[in-house]
């Protein structure tokens, strides 16, 4: 078996054992991203160097026996909006072109003191605003499955890296479905957990009150080592909540015997793509015959997720975003007649398309007159998407639907029709809204060979059920091979 | 007849808190550091960061609520105001507008006839201060320290109740004496820790509505209050009677001029689209806070001076002017704790304290001499070692820098000569130099020893006691 199909804890296994180092492995990785970078760009920075040092300064500490951890030595791919300190960290967007911050972010430190290896940051959509990583400003990430087709967004780069064996996970940010939907689109595994368990210090936010830091990994083992090492209470930030249960591995248990399992009929109506369909339910169909009580129900409101999401979601990203002005780093305009003109010339220049129509739409729900009847009442829409959960979660463990509408698109299909592009997030973003621990793992192919995700939800702090439900089904799917393996 | 205007003032006070660390990091809130030496990620908008509220900021806030007659919030919230300014380094200021932390108090003050009047307080609220822009004009460039980016404010709205310059005086030193007693700030106007912004119309007497109002900012003292309160006053009844109307608008005192200059009106006022911050939590005060808080409550003016008539045997009018500063109340107890002499720490404050503060013009939140050598000074004199115009003058120098009055005695050869023997030979020779003075006196001009003894103080160059000088004189007379 060649290193790069392991995964992250068989190598982290593998090089405790003395069968590998961290260095051999960051070479064989450095050599697969020489290789396929320039068909998938999966990257925005790579800094091969530097891995490369850190590798052997983790190999000496794992020798001397100083890190024992299940991930020591592994090479990791990070967003592009957490920051790194002394590396370039862009959003994928020009208005932070050359930003290299002064510290590095929670999650980031959490991963380096388990013997993390950073290669590199991956592409995004433009501050995670995209479903496509399309409107990254440094060039669209290709799907590994099928380069003509996009690996979702906005933590495109970092799935497709995970999917082309360009590192043996990834860090993403999920604030309406950037981590789940382009695992989905990618073969891999990924995971949103609860609002505040992993961090955000250190995360470029989108919108705050939604933006949550997951794994993007090649199963459900790893996923929740993953989770397990990065997330942590955290004072620096005040949203982060203190949790006793973070022991996530212990729920890595084949068996969903009694697990009542919620379909919300609402989930597979109008828009949802046949293959997709069978797919997820014969998922559900096998977690039935593993013992778990499936049942249909009514879940209500999901109409309404969308616009409460976009409301919201640009409110906080139009006031979040303010801070990019040209003043104190980033992107400043050339020529420009004083303070006014050069504020609006650098952030025209500097934010895309995506970027400038959220910050419009945020800006606007929040001026006077309007803030009642859009800002306030997605608030309290919000809220009724919250209790509906609550409810749902009344009488299940787990939900199970599909993470999108449809498999990956092509490229450039969807940016022509941003309505078309934020419906495909229905499935995803109320999960974001209420607060919720959701997951994604690939539960079959379509006719054209791109992967299905199928989507577990769990209500707040339940991760260990989720891990445990897509453990179990995973095992019971069998082996799901990267597209590194399989195709490219 | 002309008509009789009155005037109806609000204020805004902004009122920055004595906390160690800024409201939202960890960094000092210190003065006069090098510009940028007291910045963090936090505090200069650094892309990643997060605010985390210093629990201070809201002790102190509660507390001012308290002592205010405030209803305090229990379920409060922070919100951005967004607004595009370089020395704003998120470009949104974190204040609160929806659910601010008091609201519904107000403070009792005299007025002019000697009356009460409870000044109402709309609300008071937490919010982060600003960096400070420098315009280079040699450079033609602006530069930007963020060290008071993130410095805690406080502000607090009254309700408009006050109808003269004197009223807002009076409420001003009310909210000054009360937030110093609770040690929330030092309030200095000049410095700037503490702000007013005037809102004031006019309107006829009797009316039942109120006029247009305007806001003047830049109000560095309160004198500058009053003159910018006058001439605000006179320029909205010109208006008025010239058939024009009020704009309501921001304008600029400038108080060397005399006059204020618009700044920008309703018109172009901004759309601050403010939200609640998502990065902060709703902040719940428990019963637990209140209570601890309450508890905590210092000893207020009005209880102070019950105290000190109870154990201290010093004047009403002395107990009025000390407990008039919090400052000065803390310099006294100290002394006396020390001394254990209240009426000489008393009559030392009330006189030349009061007199070198007036002759120099020093604020009395500026007083830095020490109780321990105010004590030693008060030992010096008592022993007799320093007669009491030597102790004037050490006391001056004190005043100034803080001196140690032993060391300084020492140092100066201050000390009053105590050898009768060298004391008993100057007189002789006073005598021998003033026979006129010397009849004088012997025709019972009893006067005429004053002079005798001056003449020797000044021989001995201030050296002397004054009363063994007087009991060798008459004995030599």
């Amino acid at each position: 078996m060649s290193l790069l199909d392991m995964t992250a804890v068989e190598l982290a296994a593998a090089i405790k054992a003395g069968k590998t180092t961290a260095v051999e492995a960051t070479k064989e990785v450095l050599a697969q991203i020489e290789a396929k970078e320039q068909l998938y760009h999966c990257y925005v920075t790579l800094d091969k160097e530097a891995a490369l040092a850190q590798a052997e300064a983790v190999q000496a500490k794992i020798e001397a026996g100083e890190l024992t951890g299940p991930l020591a030595g592994v090479p990791v791919a990070i967003k592009d909006n957490m920051c790194t300190e002394g590396m370039l960290t862009t959003c994928s967007s020009k208005i932070l072109g050359n930003f290299v911050p002064t510290f590095s972010a929670e999650a980031v430190l959490n991963l380096q003191k388990a013997g993390a290896i950073i290669l590199g940051k991956t592409n995004m959509d433009e501050f995670a605003m995209g479903s496509t990583t399309e409107t990254s400003a440094y060039g669209e990430t290709k799907n590994p499955w099928n380069p003509e087709h996009v690996p979702g967004g906005s933590s495109g780069g970092s799935a497709a890296a995970v999917a082309a064996e360009e590192c043996f996970y990834a860090l993403g940010s999920d604030t309406g479905g950037s981590i789940r939907q382009p695992a989905s689109f990618c073969g891999v595994v990924g995971m949103k957990p609860t609002y505040g368990t992993v961090s955000r210090y250190g995360l470029i936010a989108y919108g705050s009150s939604l933006d949550q830091i997951g794994p993007l990994a090649k199963d459900v083992t790893d996923c929740a080592t993953i989770l397990e090492v990065i997330a942590s209470h955290d004072t620096k930030d005040s949203t982060s909540v203190e949790r006793q249960d973070t022991d996530f591995t212990k729920a890595l248990v084949e068996d969903v015997k009694g697990m009542r399992i919620g379909i919300p009929n609402d989930y597979f109506g109008e828009g949802l793509d046949e293959e997709v369909k069978s797919a997820v339910l014969q998922a559900a169909k096998v977690l039935g015959e593993k013992g778990a009580i499936i049942e249909y129900f009514d879940l209500s409101l999901v109409d309404y997720a969308i616009p409460t999401y976009y409301t919201i979601a640009a409110a906080e990203a139009s006031s979040n975003l303010e801070r990019f002005d040209g003043i104190k780093y980033g992107y400043r305009t050339e020529d420009y007649a004083g303070l006014h003109n050069m504020y609006k010339k650098s952030r025209s220049e500097g934010f895309g398309e995506e970027v400038k129509r959220r910050i419009m739409l945020g800006s606007f729900v929040l001026s006077s007159g309007y803030y009642d009847a859009y800002y306030l009442k997605a608030l309290r829409v919000k809220a009724l998407i919250k209790k509906a959960f609550d409810e749902a979660f009344a009488k299940y463990d787990v939900i199970l639907g599909p993470v999108a509408p449809t498999t990956a698109p092509k490229l450039g299909e969807s940016l022509a029709d941003p309505i078309q592009m934020y419906l495909g997030d229905i499935y995803t973003i109320a999960v974001n809204l209420a607060g919720l621990p959701g997951i994604s793992l690939p539960c079959g192919k379509d006719s054209k060979g791109l992967p299905i995700g199928l989507q577990l939800i769990g209500d707040c702090f339940q991760e260990k059920k989720l891990i445990q439900t897509a453990y179990t089904y995973e095992k019971a799917r069998g082996e799901f091979p990267m597209a590194a393996k399989e195709v490219c | 007849m002309a008509k009789e205007y009155e005037t109806v003032i609000g204020l805004e006070v902004h009122v920055e808190l004595a906390t160690k660390t800024k409201i939202f990091c960890g960094c000092s809130t210190a003065f006069g550091a090098a510009p940028n030496t007291q910045t963090c990620p936090v505090c200069t908008g650094m892309p990643g960061s997060l605010p985390v509220l210093n629990k201070q900021v809201l002790e102190y806030a509660i507390a001012v609520g308290l002592a205010t007659n405030c209803d305090i919030t229990r379920y409060s919230k922070f919100d951005r105001k967004n607004y595009f300014y370089p020395d704003n380094p998120q470009n949104y200021q974190i204040s609160q507008l929806y659910l601010p932390i008091c609201r519904n108090g107000g403070v009792e003050i005299e007025t002019e006839d000697g009356g009460k009047k409870v000044v109402g307080i709309h609300e008071i609220h937490m919010e982060e201060d600003a960096g400070k822009l420098i315009h280079d004009e040699w450079e033609d460039c602006s530069l930007v320290d963020y060290n008071r980016s993130g410095v805690p404010l406080i502000e607090i709205v009254s309700e408009p109740d006050m109808r003269s310059a004197e009223e807002v005086i009076a409420y001003l030193e009310k909210l000054r004496l009360i937030i110093q007693y609770l040690g929330a700030s030092d309030c200095k106007l000049q410095e700037g820790s503490m702000r007013a912004d005037v809102n004031l119309s006019v309107r006829e007497v009797g009316a039942a509505e109120f006029g247009t109002r305007t806001e003047m900012k830049n109000l560095n003292s309160f004198k500058a209050i009053a003159r910018a309160i006058e001439g605000e006053r006179e320029r909205q009844i010109d208006l008025i009677e010239a058939g024009k109307v009020v704009v309501q608008e921001t304008r600029r005192w400038d108080d060397a001029k005399g006059e204020s200059y618009p700044m920008r009106s309703k018109e172009d006022a901004q759309d601050y689209r403010y939200f609640p911050d998502p990065d902060l939590v709703p902040i719940v005060v428990s019963d637990e806070m209140l209570e601890k808080i309450k508890a905590n409550q210092p000893e207020f003016r009005t209880e102070k001076m019950a105290r000190y008539k109870e154990e201290y045997d010093i004047p009403d009018y002395d107990i009025d002017i000390i407990t008039n500063s919090k400052h000065m109340a803390d310099l006294f107890e100290a002394t006396v704790a020390i001394c254990n002499q209240p009426k000489k720490v008393s009559n030392w404050l009330m006189g030349e304290t009061m007199r070198l503060m007036k002759e120099k013009e020093v604020d009395v939140e500026d007083l830095h001499f020490s109780p321990e050598n105010l004590a030693k000074l008060i030992a010096l004199v008592d022993s007799k070692a320093i007669n009491s115009s030597v102790a004037k003058e050490v006391f001056e120098v004190m005043f100034e820098e803080d001196v140690d009055p032993e060391k300084y005695v020492e140092e100066k050869g201050l000390k009053t000569v105590n050898d009768e023997g060298a004391l008993r030979k100057t007189i002789e020779e006073v005598i021998a130099n003033n026979p006129q003075s010397v009849e004088d006196y012997r025709n019972g001009k009893e006067k005429a020893i004053g002079f005798l003894v001056g003449q020797t103080m000044k021989a001995m160059k201030g050296k002397a006691d004054p009363g063994m000088i007087n009991q060798i004189l008459k004995e030599l007379l």
